[in-house]
């Protein structure tokens, strides 16, 4: 029996994890794919928001702001890529300038600090490739970009080293009721625990409506996006909202922490919560949509698209906390944005109340603070000569784009909660995320896969379930 | 470290520029390998047609890499293997790694680029749909099907008709699986003629022209492409679609060459061939630093890579030896009415050689049309040509005895022109 179990890895799940690991607690976290990181959490803006968007006295409000606050600790404690770059959200000359007092407004309401409005001439120095239109805009210091998939594959092992125990590939059929606590069912077995943490992203309304009647209505909104060569990575270096306007809630132009530049994403709401497929009308939204704000963005330069869904709970709000109708199920739903700046704040304040529920005792043997995989690129010639000496996987370079070294993907694989598959190993290490995009380096991806797990050429997958990458020897399938 | 030469890339046109150096006098050169073999690409081109202008025979890429190999390890030519380049610097210092050495600095009195080309991928060409496993770019394909013995598809689709992908239409089709169709997004192939008629009409694999991918389906592996035709706005036209049940798209989209490090030594590039500015001599805007090859510009046959990196050896020892040539004019070639752009761009009439290849593509199909070259104003010569199309390398040959008959013009006009 489990004191709790969470449904979901991804950020918030994971932030959960690593906050209940505070605890002398028995915990697990359920996940239905192979890997922490899967679905939202992968597929974002990357972006932490100021907190000056949400309605004062919202969750949303509340944890975006204490979310924001966090982060540089966390950077530190979990050593992930964080970066007060500083957003702006810009106003056209055919706009309502008295929309950006608004939001400056609604963020002292929120506490957001240092937000200021500044006129075009002082936002040129900041941006120049400001769009010729842009008249003003609201500059909030503190609004920042973040890595998506290390700041969760981050929490989720600091929480697994804290002994938070893990079940990938494991997907959550039914949950039920039992007498004072619950039953879930996956696919031939059951979990036992006393609390249920609901952070099932687009399909937290599935779980919820299985042990309660207070419904909750999840609407997936597809968000597409492009990502462009980092040779288009200082286009702006601010992350650049737009205004609400005729061309809808606009896109962002931002650049990620790994030196890229984003642009997105599109806001669809569609019926299918697995419909992560960009479309030719979204991509060329994005295009249109995006020099309304920044000009002459190098689109010629995109290296990928891709889609998420944002988890829209039909209340507007974030839902949390237990459920009035279910003791001991705890929700951490309707998790849109500003949901991965908030996610910090979310593992404190959903463990908080499992714990108060649970009555759990502090943990002194918790360890906060983890090492991610070591960036070569960050040391001197000496430091990475001694490095390569001691470890020569180091010295041999497979993702050529990313200058990625077998070093750091030996790393991926044996460490907490390792990588195996190809974008396992992506998302921890960025091989095969630059500009051939894996072109060149996933065939010897998959050979350290084959040799390191070990595992069968043929069980090698791109993602997990059935994405498998060959299909059998020559002549043979 | 210090060398005379360094090459960066022991591919054909590394290989062709060592044995180039070495031959005119250089006794000091280094090649720098990524991979953990000598002869680049090749190594996986298994079909045969290579060699025809070279060797006068038909030989598969690994045999056309081997003869150039031998003539690198009988010349006792130094090369380092799995040793990526980081860095070169405008200075021609340059910055490599490797598990042995761990990461140094050779100071070399000059370099050449032979880099090679990469694969435009899914990203680049903003197809819409999913992002399963099954998506290759033909080359992925062809390393995995003839390098590692695996197949990475049964039932395939291919988009774009680049000569990997013809190629990879035949050998996946002949390791046992079955291509669907090979849609092009150009009214015209990309490939060269030949590959057309043996690796799509032979095995009766149908060529979509002014057709591609709409969307991709399936979550996890592809299970399904749907392609359709374009317009001359190059834009799907509604209801032409085609569906196909397959796991597999394989992209043969175009080669960008991978000039990441030059642009890193400062090197300046042409937007139209993603390539660097060269002269007659193959020499960059950075004094000493030579590029040739798909680096250079992207090629159909490997002779001409071995060619044109022959030359750039060859200019390369020239200049350790001798220094650069006291400033000579430079004339520009200019490439217009079809002409998109000219290997080299730029030309000395009193430093070249006796004849100068140049090369170049044509932007469209042109029938019976014909290569006219002006020097100034004044017609040199009209070369009548039946076909000639984008996907095929197209050449003009100048005469250092022939320009030196106009001492007064200013520019050279490469163009295309009715027979």
């Amino acid at each position: 029996m489990y004191d709790v179990a969470i449904i979901g890895a991804g950020v918030v799940g994971s932030a959960i994890a690593r906050e209940l690991s505070r605890y002398k607690v028995n915990a697990c976290v359920i996940e239905r794919d192979e890997d922490v990181c899967c679905g939202t959490s992968k597929a974002n803006s990357a972006i932490v928001h100021a907190g000056f968007d949400a309605t004062p006295g919202t969750l949303k409000a509340q944890l975006n702001v204490r979310g924001n606050e966090m982060m540089d600790q966390l950077s530190k404690d979990l050593d992930f890529p964080f970066k007060r770059n500083g957003s702006l959200v810009v106003c056209t000359k055919d706009q309502d300038p008295s929309l950006l007092e608004e939001l400056l407004e609604k963020g002292k309401k929120n506490g957001v600090p240092d937000l200021k409005i500044i006129d075009r001439e002082e936002l040129l120095k900041m941006e120049p490739n400001l769009a010729d239109d842009v008249v003003k805009a609201l500059y909030a210091p503190t609004g920042a970009i973040v890595c998506p998939f290390h700041l969760t594959i981050a929490l989720a092992e600091n929480a697994a080293d804290n002994g938070v125990e893990f079940f990938l590939n494991t997907e959550v059929k039914e949950i039920k009721k039992a007498d004072g606590h619950y039953v879930l069912t996956t696919e031939g077995e059951t979990i036992e625990a006393k609390t249920v943490v609901n952070a099932a992203g687009v399909y937290a309304d599935r779980f919820n409506n299985m042990v309660s009647d207070k419904k909750l209505e999840i609407i997936a909104r597809r968000g597409q996006y492009m990502l462009l060569d980092k040779d288009a990575g200082a286009h702006v270096s601010h992350t650049v909202f737009q205004l609400p306007g005729k061309m809808g809630k606009g896109v962002l132009v931002t650049p990620t922490v790994h030196g890229n530049l984003l642009v997105g994403p599109t806001a669809e709401d569609i019926e299918n919560k697995e419909g992560v497929n960009t479309t030719m009308e979204g991509l060329d939204s994005l295009a249109a949509t995006s020099s309304l704000s920044v000009k002459n963005v190098p689109l010629r330069q995109v290296i990928t698209s891709f889609a998420g869904l944002r988890a829209h709970e039909a209340g507007g709000d974030f839902v949390i906390g237990e459920a009035e109708d279910a003791k001991g199920f705890f929700n951490a739903a309707g998790i849109e944005s500003p949901g991965l700046s908030s996610a910090p704040a979310i593992g404190e304040m959903v463990a908080a109340q499992v714990a108060a529920s649970l009555g759990l005792e502090k943990d002194p043997s918790f360890n906060g603070t983890r090492k991610g995989i070591l960036n070569p690129a960050g040391l001197s010639m000496e430091e990475r000569n001694e490095l390569i000496r001691s470890n020569p996987a180091y010295g041999q370079i497979i993702c050529r784009c990313e200058s990625v070294s077998e070093g750091e993907i030996l790393d991926a694989i044996h460490r907490t909660l390792g990588a195996r598959s190809l974008d396992g190993v992506k998302r921890r290490t960025r091989a095969g995320m630059g500009r051939c995009q894996s072109g060149f380096c996933s065939p010897k991806v998959m050979e350290i896969l084959e040799r390191e797990v070990p595992m069968s050429m043929f069980d090698v997958t791109k993602n997990g379930h059935d994405s498998k990458i060959v299909f059998g020897y020559n002549k043979k399938i | 470290m210090k060398y005379d030469l360094v090459i960066v890339g022991g591919g054909p046109a590394g290989l062709a520029a060592a044995i180039a150096a070495k031959d005119n006098g250089i006794d000091s050169i280094l090649i720098i390998e990524r991979d953990r073999e000598l002869g680049g690409i090749l190594n996986q081109c298994i079909h045969n047609g290579f060699g025809l202008h070279t060797f006068k025979e038909e030989l598969t890429g690994p045999e056309y890499a081997s003869r150039f190999i031998s003539q690198v390890k009988e010349r006792g030519i130094e090369y380092k293997l799995n040793t990526m380049v980081m860095d070169i610097a405008n200075d021609k210092t340059v910055t490599a790694m490797n598990s042995e050495d761990g990461m140094f600095t050779i100071e070399a009195k000059a370099v050449v680029l032979a880099m090679g080309c990469r694969e435009r991928s899914r990203g680049a060409l903003n197809i819409p749909g999913y992002r399963p496993a099954g998506i290759f770019s033909a080359g992925t394909a062809q390393r995995l099907v003839n390098i590692e013995g695996y197949m990475p598809g049964r039932r395939v689709v291919i988009l774009g008709s680049g000569d990997i992908g013809l190629i990879m239409a035949r050998r996946m089709t002949l390791e046992g699986a079955k291509v669907l169709a090979v849609a092009e997004l150009m009214p015209y192939s990309g490939g060269l003629k030949r590959n057309i008629v043996q690796c799509l009409d032979d095995f009766d694999i149908p060529l979509y022209l002014s057709h591609t991918v709409v969307d991709i389906e399936g979550k996890e592996r592809v299970e399904g492409i749907t392609i359709a035709e374009v317009g001359p706005d190059r834009k799907p036209i509604p209801g032409s679609e085609i569906h196909y049940d397959c796991d597999t798209l394989l992209l043969s989209c175009g080669l960008l060459p991978e000039n990441e490090l030059s642009k890193t030594a400062g090197v300046e590039l042409s937007p139209i061939t993603s390539g660097p500015i060269v002269n007659d001599s193959l020499e960059t805007n950075i004094e000493g630093v030579f590029a040739c090859g798909n680096v250079l510009h992207v090629h159909d046959l490997v002779d001409f890579v071995s060619q044109e990196a022959t030359n750039a050896g060859k200019n390369a020892a020239k200049y350790i030896l001798e220094g650069h040539p006291a400033a000579a004019k430079e004339l520009e070639i200019l490439p217009v009415d079809g002409v998109r752009y000219t290997v080299p761009r730029y030309i000395r009439p009193e430093v070249m050689d006796d004849t100068l290849t140049v090369r170049f593509r044509v932007g469209q199909v042109f029938k019976n049309c014909a290569i006219a070259t002006y020097f100034g104003d004044q017609l040199i010569s009209k070369r009548k040509r039946p076909v000639m199309a984008p996907g095929e390398m197209e050449q003009v040959i100048l005469k250092k005895s022939q320009l030196a008959e106009y001492p007064d013009i200013t520019n050279i006009t490469i163009k295309i022109e009715e027979a």
